[in-house]
């Protein structure tokens, strides 16, 4: 059994969940709730529901097409959230922040745009332990453009296997996208160094960063990738937001991808020419009370530290491993220490399946997510259809960790594995 | 939520000893259904025999639920005219979409009465249900195709 005494964060935990009302919440049969389901959706401070009821209540509009006060209002509130964005990520033209609804919607944006520039010949690398909305985009786009897809694959011990990696980057390679933390085997991927080689052979560098941004610091200025893609709803910020940063004079060459109002220049019933990014891609009425929202949340992690943030996640990764490896029959998915491991953890358990471990685990008021977690490629390379995965952010505590490490054993009993 | 409502005895013991389990010859139709939200997976055989169900065998990766249903599903309707098959299927339907408001007719379901907890699980109805829609549609193209066959 682990032992809570050994564990030390740089967080002060009582006063972060203070500010997650939800984290208090009793559920069915006076259990309380063990929220281990970040990497799935993070739960949101109150600092956040207060600004976007505070937006809806107090300056609610259109943006940008409404000429009022309430216009002026909202516009300077959603181009603020641009603002926010930017500085947290480091991108020095706010310009190059592009508002999706989700990372898959960015994603999608970035294999459509850049797709159209792709023809037979071409290679897109991507790998084997993506999250689906960074392979199904780039499958359609070769698809469409007959390019080929290739992938780097996995070692035995959950890592990218960059063996082959000369053979994958050539000249031929025009896209390399990738996952920075990989949402099922919460491996930590050498962005920066692939980016160096596969910007030597002039590929463009996308990188889906949805469970590295809430994470860990990120600077894109400094990264040396061409696209970097995220979501606000697991970095506490609501759900219907999404962030695509592009380097500007990327942005700047690429076409459109959903057309609508706002992102057009003139309009003619013979053809239309288009604003220069975002707008370009920001088609219709955008997120505009979620931009706030997400704003906030950026706020609320900056207030409290994303280097502090990053540490505590090491220090409840390193301990939630530890007590795992005690529960008999538990086979661990992925790396099996701390290094380089961000805050999800996917097992499974002899003579159990996911889903009714999901489901008594439930029943003590321990949220978990089981199933292939939107990554089946990754499962299948280790022979797994579905595994058990336990996701932890900066208000998790080692407490919860110990139900979860005792709930397993009563998992265990129930179904009589031994 | 009561654990052992869901839990059954008999559903543990159709998921540690599935009945009708791997795949056998000879068959009219094979199919594959997949629940995609969770990546459960059932690879289901029909034979019929005219308007009877002569043979259901499956192999199926999943959960104690999804696979014990199947298991109970297959027991239920083999030897039976296809018509109670289905009949059967729209009894155990209204019985997973009861939130537990009704009480299973054991003459039906037979072993099926030990679902009637699931229905209190929204989340696990869909693994009730996985091996009953592989039936039906392995089922249905086998009537098919024995209606194209008398109509050549």
């Amino acid at each position: 059994m682990t032992d809570a005494r050994t564990f030390s964060s740089p967080l002060d935990l009582q006063s972060v969940r203070a500010d997650f009302p939800i984290l208090s919440r009793e559920l069915a049969g006076g259990f309380p709730l063990v929220y281990l389901d970040s990497a799935n959706s993070s739960q949101k401070p109150v600092q956040v529901v207060q600004a976007i009821s505070d937006h809806y209540l107090k300056h609610n509009a259109n943006v940008a097409r409404a000429m009022h006060q309430l216009g002026a209002e909202a516009t300077a509130a959603y181009e603020g959230g641009r603002d926010k964005v930017a500085a947290f990520i480091g991108a020095t033209n706010r310009d190059e922040i592009v508002f999706t609804k989700n990372a898959s919607e960015a994603l999608n944006l970035a294999a459509h745009t850049l797709g159209a520039g792709l023809k037979p010949g071409d290679v897109v690398v991507i790998s084997e332990m993506e999250h689906h909305s960074n392979i199904v985009p780039w499958q359609l786009a070769c698809e469409r453009s007959g390019a080929t897809l290739k992938w780097f694959g996995v070692t035995e011990d959950g890592r990218l296997d960059l063996s082959n990696i000369d053979e994958l980057l050539t000249e031929q390679t025009k896209v390399v996208s990738l996952t920075w933390v990989s949402n099922a085997l919460g491996t930590i991927n050498p962005i920066a160094e692939i980016a160096v080689k596969a910007k030597a052979v002039g590929a463009t560098v996308v990188v889906d960063a949805s469970q590295a941004v809430p994470q860990f610091p990120v600077d894109v200025s400094t990264l040396g990738v061409d696209i970097l893609v995220f979501t606000g709803h697991k970095a506490v910020g609501p759900t219907g937001i999404g962030v695509l940063w592009g380097r500007y004079d990327l942005l700047a060459s690429l076409p459109p991808f959903l057309g609508g109002g706002e992102m057009i220049e003139i309009v003619r019933m013979t053809g239309s020419t288009y604003a220069p990014p975002p707008a370009r891609f920001e088609a219709g009425t955008p997120p505009i009370a979620q931009a706030v929202g997400l704003g906030a949340a950026l706020d609320y992690l900056s207030g409290i530290g994303m280097d502090k943030i990053a540490a505590h996640e090491h220090a409840i990764v390193e301990y939630a491993l530890e007590g795992l490896k005690t529960v008999p029959g538990l086979k661990l998915l992925g790396p099996t220490d701390a290094v380089d491991h961000g805050g999800a953890i996917s097992f499974e358990l002899a003579g159990v399946h996911p889903h009714d471990i999901s489901t008594v685990l439930d029943t003590r008021g321990i949220a978990v997510r089981a199933g292939h977690h939107c990554a089946r490629p990754v499962h299948e390379r280790f022979g797994m259809q579905s595994s058990t995965r336990a996701s932890f952010y900066l208000y998790t505590t080692p407490e919860e960790i110990d139900a979860l490490v005792d709930g397993l054993g009563f998992v265990r009993s129930f179904f009589k594995v031994d | 939520m009561q654990l052992d409502s869901l839990y059954q005895e008999i559903i543990l013991d159709h998921y540690r000893t599935p009945h009708h389990a791997g795949l056998a010859d000879p068959y009219d139709v094979e199919v594959h259904h997949v629940n995609p939200s969770c990546g459960d997976e059932v690879t289901l055989r029909v034979e019929l025999d005219g308007d009877t169900v002569k043979g259901v065998t499956h192999h199926s990766v999943g959960c104690s639920i999804s696979q014990a249903a199947t298991s109970v599903m297959s027991d239920l309707v083999i030897g039976k005219p296809v018509a109670e098959g289905m009949a059967t299927y729209e009894k155990f339907l209204e019985l997973m979409q009861s939130r537990g408001n009704i009480e299973p007719d054991e003459e039906i379901l037979e072993d099926g009465v030990a679902f009637a907890g699931v229905a209190q699980f929204p989340a696990r109805v869909k693994c009730a249900l996985l091996g009953w829609s592989a039936w039906r549609d392995a089922t249905a193209q086998a009537l098919a195709a024995n209606e194209g066959v008398k109509n050549v």
